[in-house]
């Protein structure tokens, strides 16, 4: 009997990028496959590949052995193939029923709905499901979790022979992931394909029969679940060459402490997190996605208030009740989604920089001194090295490394002594990322104090004078600089081992 | 981490609008009485009638726009769109000599594509609808002008046809309700628009575009075509309007039309409806439009200038979006 799934050879790319290199991947009927890999590897893709939300641009895929292509969600629902997207999409102002039949509603001839048997149909596989949600109930109303199974509902309403799950216990607590597990192993057990992407060592061999990794688009290997060590899997993951330099870290014996955080927490997101952070210290954050990191930094920047907890700056305790309280006590956040929330992407150059400093450059009629922040303005464009025509170009039109050099020279004009970089190389080249990496190293040695938070182990091991891993939300350890990638994959992946405790 | 924030996020209850309908029925209930204890002339049948009579059109065009609001979209052009398919009936019935029901049917359809062209712009050529129907707004205001050379279009050669507004159906059967046509076609359109919304196809994608419509295009709804159906409908209901409009009048009046459509807006978010899509009702949209004419013939009675009855319209949209925004904390 031909594998439900055969992928071959599949290729993508989007524009800058080469998601997928001739990936090969199948799914048998009857099995649990978990898809790993780091951020950024490529799972995702791959599977919005196989569910018909993107086209390949190389590559078959057979279904029972028949070559099919899947032209969009609709032909994979055809198919049977079923995806249930990382972020719920779902429709919050309609019912669970609305939800699990949108686009295949019974009606007459004259498109008036059948809602009984919308509701009836919704309450038959939440019954097959052995789950207790209200059809009727609106999905706005609904816990994460509850909306999760929604999603599964809809899922097994197509009658799905493949399902694929994108990382579907993010947002659970242990008593939910174990009922989902009990509904996964059921659906194994009449026949149906499961992909299961997940970041979670414990999940995998909780339930996958095999284990597919990939990494920088392309797949590493497929292996058996039950006798394959989840050392050797981590090392598939991370297995990948750091070619640059390990960091120079400076003594910083008797440096005085920048920041000193103790016991901020803040709901699940983060718990009970303590940690110094020294005059002229890289401190990088390691951990996956979800695991409380940039949450952490919005607390300290005073973005999101904390439930408790202390932070002092400079030796100060310090109340930081807003982004505004932060910038006063000289602390820069550099977000991960530059372009949304750290750049006024059609203003030049020169305004951009002077955004948050306009204060010094306008007088007391509010006009703005522009030769004078023309001049600041060239002076961190030589010295951040920014390539741009001048400093009246449009910064829309900067390439992103130079697009994330602008937002560092708002920050140093603002005269912060932190710095808190949140994914800094995000969606910028390897070449732009070298220069990145060398200026926040000037940087922290011209006295500067740094927080990167990166989910590429490479970028934390390159930077990190220590390096700091967190797993749902709390900190997990610190570790010194160059410490191995194993040890610092388990202490990100290190789940509180008592159930039930995170409800 | 964001689907980690909505885990912890108390979840606030909603009852899907039906506090502020009931808050806004409260208001205009409120509004009737206190007025009515103003003056003596407002509380008479025939001013009720008056009332009833002058939300007919704005009414119309609330609900078209509701339609369209739900989808999280928004269409400017309502008002100049009702005036081109009053021109259009006047074109048909006064300079072709056609028959009455082919001038309606042929308003209505015109209106349909209006708002056809309208989904094309947005879904086809990825126009945000905010400037597809800016536009729209304004081509159809001067393709208006151009046809009639900026004159009115009489229908005295079409009696019968102002009796579409102004005659009283119901009258005829109870003496003492003498409600005219233009309100009880108000009240059916407006019964058939909540029925499609609620109980169709049409209607569920309606909300469904609006409350997420990456969700519905990934469920396999083709969103597109779906989205110019919903246009179309909404331009249906203008040229409705339109009809309703032109009877009253006795004329299509090229030049008039622009401005109806923020009225129209303002009734639909004093209803309930929310302009970011997703949620609303035409129940909600008609008692808003009822509390916009209370509000005006009300002042207008105990002689408030008109000036001040402008900046009472205003006030009134304002602290209605206020309250629901307190409902909501």
């Amino acid at each position: 009997m031909p594998d439900l799934i055969q992928m071959q050879a599949i290729d993508k790319s989007f524009p800058g990028v080469r998601a997928l290199r001739s990936v090969d991947f199948t799914l048998r009927a009857g099995e649990v496959h978990a898809l790993m890999g780091e951020n950024g590897a490529g799972k995702s893709t791959l599977m919005k590949i196989l569910s018909g939300v993107y086209q390949p641009d190389a590559g078959t895929i057979l279904v029972d052995g028949k070559a099919q292509s899947i032209g969009g969600p609709r032909a994979a629902q055809a198919l049977g193939i079923a995806i249930i997207h990382q972020e719920l999409m779902l429709m919050r102002d309609l019912t669970v029923a609305q939800n699990i039949f949108i686009g295949r509603e019974r009606r007459n001839m004259f498109g008036v709905l059948d809602e009984a048997w919308l509701n009836a149909s919704a309450e038959a596989i939440f019954a097959q499901m052995k789950v207790k949600i209200d059809p009727r109930a609106r999905v706005a109303d609904l816990s994460v979790a509850q909306a999760q199974m929604v999603e599964i509902a809809k899922a097994l309403s197509y009658k799905s022979r493949a399902l694929i799950m994108d990382e579907p216990t993010a947002a659970l607590n242990a008593k939910e992931v174990s009922e989902l597990f009990a509904i996964v192993a059921r659906l194994r057990g009449e026949g149906v394909g499961v992909v299961y992407i997940s970041h979670r060592m414990d999940e995998i061999r909780q339930i996958s029969d095999r284990v597919t990794v990939m990494r920088d688009g392309a797949l590493v290997g497929t292996v058996a679940a039950a006798d394959t060590p989840i050392e050797k899997i981590i090392s598939m993951m991370v297995g990948r060459e750091i070619s640059d330099a390990p960091p120079i870290v400076p003594n910083l014996a008797g440096a005085p402490k920048a920041l000193e955080v103790r016991n901020l927490s803040r709901g699940r997101a983060v718990r009970d997190v303590s940690f110094d952070l020294q005059r002229g210290e890289i401190l990088g954050f390691a951990g996956l996605m979800g695991a409380g990191r940039t949450e952490l930094a919005r607390l300290i920047f005073g973005a999101d208030r904390p439930d408790g907890g202390s932070i002092s700056v400079a030796g100060k305790p310090a109340t930081i009740a807003s982004p505004a309280d932060a910038v006063r006590l000289g602390i820069g956040y550099l977000s991960e989604d530059r372009k949304h929330l750290g750049l006024a992407l059609g203003m030049d150059v020169r305004a951009n920089i002077g955004l948050t400093a306009m204060a010094r450059f306008s007088d007391s009629f509010g006009r703005i001194d522009e030769a004078a922040l023309g001049r600041v303005a060239q002076d961190y464009i030589a010295q951040l090295a920014i390539r741009t025509p001048s400093d009246a170009q449009e910064v829309r039109l900067l390439s992103g490394g130079n697009q994330q050099k602008v937002v560092i020279a708002k920050w140093l004009l603002r005269d912060c002594d932190i710095l808190i970089f949140d994914e800094p190389t995000r969606g910028i080249d390897v070449g732009a990322k070298a220069e990145i990496y060398t200026l926040i190293q000037g940087l922290a040695a011209a006295g500067k104090s740094i927080i990167v938070i990166s989910s590429e182990l490479p970028e934390v091991l390159r930077l990190s004078h220590r390096i700091a891993v967190m797993c749902e939300g709390r900190l997990t350890g610190i570790l010194p600089a160059q410490a191995a990638q194993e040890h610092i994959m388990a202490l990100a992946t290190q789940r509180e081992t008592t159930a039930g405790a995170a409800a | 981490m964001t689907s980690q924030d909505a885990a912890e996020k108390p979840k606030s209850k909603d009852l899907s609008g039906a506090g502020q309908k009931l808050l806004a029925f409260a208001s205009l209930i409120a509004l009737i009485v206190a007025f009515s204890l103003l003056s003596e002339n407002f509380r008479t049948v025939t001013n009720m009638m008056n009332i009833l009579q002058a939300t007919s059109v704005i009414g119309l065009l609330a609900v078209s726009a509701t339609i369209v609001i739900i989808t999280g979209g928004i269409d400017l052009s309502v008002g100049t769109a009702m005036t081109f398919t009053a021109v259009t009936a006047g074109m048909l019935l006064t300079w072709l000599g056609l028959p009455i029901a082919v001038g309606v049917i042929g308003a209505i359809l015109m209106g349909a594509l209006t708002g056809l062209a309208s989904g094309a712009f947005i879904t086809k050529m990825r126009i945000p609808p905010f400037i597809a129907t800016l536009g729209m707004m304004l081509v159809l205001k001067g393709l208006s002008l151009i046809l009639t050379g900026t004159k009115p279009i009489y229908f005295n050669d079409s009696p019968g046809f102002t009796s579409i507004a102004q005659g009283s159906v119901i009258g005829a059967l109870l003496p003492a309700f003498p409600v005219p046509n233009g309100v009880l076609i108000l009240f059916i359109v407006a019964a058939a628009v909540a029925y499609i919304l609620n109980r169709t196809v049409l209607g569920r994608y309606t909300y469904a575009l609006g409350s997420n419509e990456e969700a519905a295009r990934l469920s396999g709804v083709n969103v597109d075509a779906w989205k110019m159906a919903i246009y179309a409908l909404a331009g249906a209901v203008t040229g409705i309007a339109g009809v309703v409009l032109a009877a009253r009048l006795n004329s299509a009046q090229p030049a008039l039309g622009q401005g109806y459509e923020l009225e129209a807006i303002a009734a639909v978010v004093i209803g309930g409806t929310s302009l970011a899509g997703g949620r609303g009702t035409i129940l909600g949209t008609l008692i808003g439009a009822l509390i916009m004419s209370v509000m005006t013939n009300g002042l207008r009675i105990l002689s408030v200038a008109p000036e001040w009855q402008i900046v009472a319209t205003g006030a009134i949209i304002i602290g209605a979006v206020y309250a629901d925004s307190l409902r909501k904390k």
